[in-house]
């Protein structure tokens, strides 16, 4: 229940930096990879605070033994470059680039009652359904 | 190249919020903030305790609700691809994230923040590709 909670509020939190940074907003998101034309820089910014904020916050954690909630901290068992990593990265870019929308903006935006990210969102669960339950055992 | 509607204030406003909510579910549940492998792992199922995926995603889309109750004046939000677009576009970022376990949040944040190789090279990529595919939306096509 704790933990529910807990990560409840980080996600209210990291959702209203969305909403804030205008990171849900996919014509802004698209005027900043628009670099040959009408450039907005903004998401530039939105990427340096939330890493500035969150490499120092992540090491401070680091100096503790354990989470407050866990035991452990759980980090990503991959950490060589493989085939699927650059793959995947250049088909999530395009389509980042064509709607303007990667995964935790299209959450928030649900709320927006716009159709169209409704089917946004129901084309991403299908790709993410497809890759879990057999590419990626295909591939490996 | 000419620079338009730049808004620095509420994007490192907003960033350092990401930031934040992003550092609170490390501190207390010892996880990275990464949307696509939450998603993922959340609506396949088989891990042991997904309630926490649940809940964070939750709140996302609880914050996106709150602001259009609340303040629904302040809330930007222009849509200009078709129906045929967006769907094109979640399929390549549903299978793309998946495929490259991760996504802006996961590898652009959290990994580039952890000076992770693979994060740092999929962060480039998939910027990369971003460009190329405006790029060739707005002035191509």
């Amino acid at each position: 229940m704790n933990r529910s909670l807990v990560a409840f509020f980080c996600g209210l939190l990291f959702g209203a930096g969305l909403l804030v940074s205008q990171m849900s907003n996919p014509a802004k998101v698209i005027g900043f990879l628009d670099i040959t034309g009408n450039w907005d820089p903004s998401l530039a910014l939105v990427m340096a605070g939330a890493v500035g904020v969150f490499s120092l916050l992540y090491r401070l954690a680091l100096r503790r033994q354990a989470p407050l909630f866990e035991r452990q901290f759980a980090l990503p068992a991959k950490t060589t470059l493989d085939f699927p990593l650059l793959a995947g990265a250049l088909i999530f870019g395009a389509g980042w680039g064509l709607g303007g929308f990667c995964p935790a903006p299209a959450i928030v935006g649900s709320a927006f009652g716009e159709p169209r990210v409704w089917a946004f969102v129901a084309a991403m669960l299908a790709g993410i359904l497809f890759v879990r339950f057999g590419l990626r055992r295909t591939l490996s | 190249m000419t620079i338009v509607d730049f808004t620095p204030v509420s994007a490192l406003t907003g960033g350092a919020m990401i930031g934040l909510g992003a550092a609170g579910l490390w501190w207390l549940l010892g996880r990275l903030a990464g949307v696509s492998n939450i998603l993922g792992a959340a609506v396949v199922g088989g891990e042991t305790d997904s309630g926490w995926r649940f809940a964070f995603l939750g709140g996302l889309l609880a914050a996106g609700l709150i602001a259009m109750l609340a303040f629904p004046a302040s809330v930007h939000f222009r849509l200009e691809a078709g129906y045929g677009q967006v769907i094109l576009a979640g399929l390549l970022v549903g299978l793309g994230t998946q495929l490259g376990s991760g996504c802006t949040s996961g590898h652009g944040i959290c990994g580039v923040s952890r000076l992770s190789l693979r994060s740092i090279v999929a962060t480039l990529a998939f910027m990369a590709a971003g460009f190329i595919a405006v790029y060739t939306v707005r002035h191509l096509l």
